[in-house]
């Protein structure tokens, strides 16, 4: 009777403490991640009661769809662009707020104040910024560079969405820095200096090997946001101009929600799921590799 | 040696003003334009303003709903991350004070789901919760909250796990001899020493759920305009902003203004915050 009332009483425990929880993780992530997997087999336009079984059509069409291709090749170079600066320019800026200088905690507020908006309104921001002030800034110096809008060029509309993801994340990756400069033991660096070592060699031979462990986490966040951004291409350049900036992300959104072809869409979801997983698996595990002590 | 110092100091200076520049820039050409009319701005975008006049920014309110959308965005965010911050504690403490080989099953799902994007599962999100359950269109806003929770609570029950582990179990088990049952244990003695843990937890969850884009426009938008969030009310004035910067402009700087008051006052919690956060 004792140890079925506590049987009784442990499940009512369980379900009281890990119901809610599970039950929202269960029905919002894992329930929709399978059913995605099944919907990649039947051809759907998201309306329709009929759901034809096409098996691996929808893969087919993926290998074939140039568009997505073309969208996922753009999505690498625009990671690969701005992972490369995000972590510069961050590393550089913790480097220097670091330093012991006056109104360093000032620079270090205003640098991450970017994060605090969403990619939506940043997009919008600099958009203004591209159209209007930096064309009138063209003008009245006569610069060509600032001539026209970067928007409406190709090429300056793909480093227009690069330097604003800087802008964006760099004060971010910035605090990450500091918090593992921080941690860097002092007494070694002051051996080094009494021992004649360059604060320039220092810092690449002592500082960036000690560092590697906050490398890990911002080349991690800053490849997984890269390959989904969404909110800062919508805003920012529409995808235009004539589609030259559509991300692998809003190439997904469109394929599912502007044309109705679920199937494909979600079937290229989880390619960019893939590529994004296993890129950042690769980076972690040899990074990992690089991590030394002090 | 002193003149070398000077100078390095110096040019230490000059790059942190230049980035600095670059970085506070775009907010400063925001507020400004804010303050001009259509022709004032298209003259010159960084004249200063010749008058301080709120007109503008009364008008653009209204037409985005500003405080209907506020509220939504505010209700949303708040509801949502109390129940993440409680949901979230209890089922972390449970995964540690009950290391059953499903729950330790469980635990390291929720971990392993944090790499899944939600690009990547949103559209069969919206084919379950809009086609086949019909929530998104009955009840567009809780359906929302409810995704936030599902969403939110992996990174949530990670960071309170790491942190459970430290608290000696000891505490607790004084309390149930004191005669506290495990839910007055936990509300009493667990929750109180959370609080820290449950700060940082909260200051991630506000900025991603707050400034949140893609689900909101994809359970709301059709929901009509009286359920937007921020960022979906200022919608409104895309399509026709490239002409109408007067009420644009504003209406970007009242979206950005709430968040931009709290980061003055509370700057220092939300740095460590999020670096906890994201270091963990």
């Amino acid at each position: 009777m004792i140890s079925e009332k506590n049987t009784v009483k442990r499940i009512g425990n369980q379900l009281l403490f890990t119901g809610p929880t599970l039950l929202a993780f269960i029905a919002v992530i894992i329930v929709p991640f399978i059913y995605g997997i099944y919907m990649t087999f039947f051809k759907w336009d998201g309306i329709s009661s009929s759901m034809p079984y096409v098996g691996f059509n929808n893969y087919e069409a993926v290998f074939n769809d140039t568009k997505f291709w073309t969208s996922v090749w753009l999505t690498i170079k625009y990671v690969a662009a701005s992972v490369f600066l995000i972590n510069t320019v961050a590393f550089l800026l913790a480097y220097l707020v670091t330093m012991g200088i006056r109104g360093q905690n000032f620079f270090r507020t205003a640098f991450f104040s970017p994060n605090l908006i969403g990619g939506l309104v940043l997009g919008f921001i600099w958009q203004f910024m591209f159209n209007n002030f930096f064309t009138s800034i063209g003008e009245k110096f006569g610069w060509e560079l600032f001539s026209k809008t970067w928007l409406g060029n190709e090429t300056m509309a793909f480093w227009a969405l690069v330097l604003v993801t800087v802008w964006q994340y760099a004060g971010y990756m910035m605090v990450i820095f500091i918090a593992g400069l921080m941690s860097v033991p002092k007494d070694i660096l002051e051996a080094a200096t009494i021992d004649g070592t360059s604060g320039w060699k220092q810092l690449i031979h002592m500082v960036l090997p000690l560092m590697v462990p906050s490398f890990i986490v911002t080349i991690f966040l800053s490849l997984q946001r890269g390959f989904m951004v969404y909110d800062v291409n919508y805003a920012l350049t529409g995808g235009g101009p004539f589609g030259s900036t559509v991300m692998a992300s809003m190439h997904v959104y469109d394929k599912a929600f502007q044309r109705f072809d679920y199937g494909v869409g979600q079937a290229e979801a989880f390619v960019l799921f893939f590529i994004v997983a296993t890129v950042t698996i690769v980076q972690v595990y040899l990074t990992k590799r690089m991590e030394v002590e002090a | 040696m002193q003149m070398a110092n000077a100078l390095k100091k110096g040019s230490i200076y000059v790059v942190l003003l230049l980035a600095l520049l670059f970085f506070l820039v775009p907010f400063l050409i925001l507020l400004f334009n804010a303050f001009k009319t259509n022709a004032e701005i298209i003259a010159s975008p960084f004249s200063l303003p010749v008058s301080i006049s709120f007109k503008n920014f009364g008008l653009a309110m209204d037409q985005m709903k500003y405080w209907s959308a506020f509220s939504n965005s505010a209700m949303i965010t708040f509801i949502s991350l109390t129940v993440i911050l409680i949901c979230s504690a209890m089922t972390a403490h449970y995964f540690v004070r009950n290391k059953t080989r499903m729950n330790t099953m469980w635990f390291l799902m929720m971990v392993a789901s944090m790499i899944i994007p939600f690009q990547s599962i949103m559209i069969p999100l919206v084919s379950i919760y809009g086609a086949e359950l019909g929530w998104i269109q009955s009840q567009p806003k809780l359906t929302l909250m409810f995704m936030y929770v599902g969403f939110g609570s992996s990174l949530a029950v990670f960071v309170y796990h790491g942190f459970i582990k430290s608290i000696p179990l000891e505490l607790e088990e004084a309390a149930q001899i004191d005669g506290c049952n495990s839910i007055q244990t936990f509300f009493k003695i667990v929750l109180p020493i959370l609080m820290p843990t449950a700060v940082t937890i909260g200051i991630l969850h506000v900025l991603w759920i707050w400034n949140d884009y893609l689900l909101p426009v994809l359970i709301l938008q059709n929901a009509g305009s009286d359920n937007y969030t921020l960022p979906l009310a200022i919608q409104v004035f895309r399509g026709s902003y490239s002409s109408d910067y007067e009420r644009y402009l504003p209406a970007v700087v009242m979206v950005v203004l709430p968040i931009m008051v709290v980061y003055l006052f509370a700057q220092r919690f939300i740095i460590q915050g999020v670096t906890q956060g994201s270091v963990k």
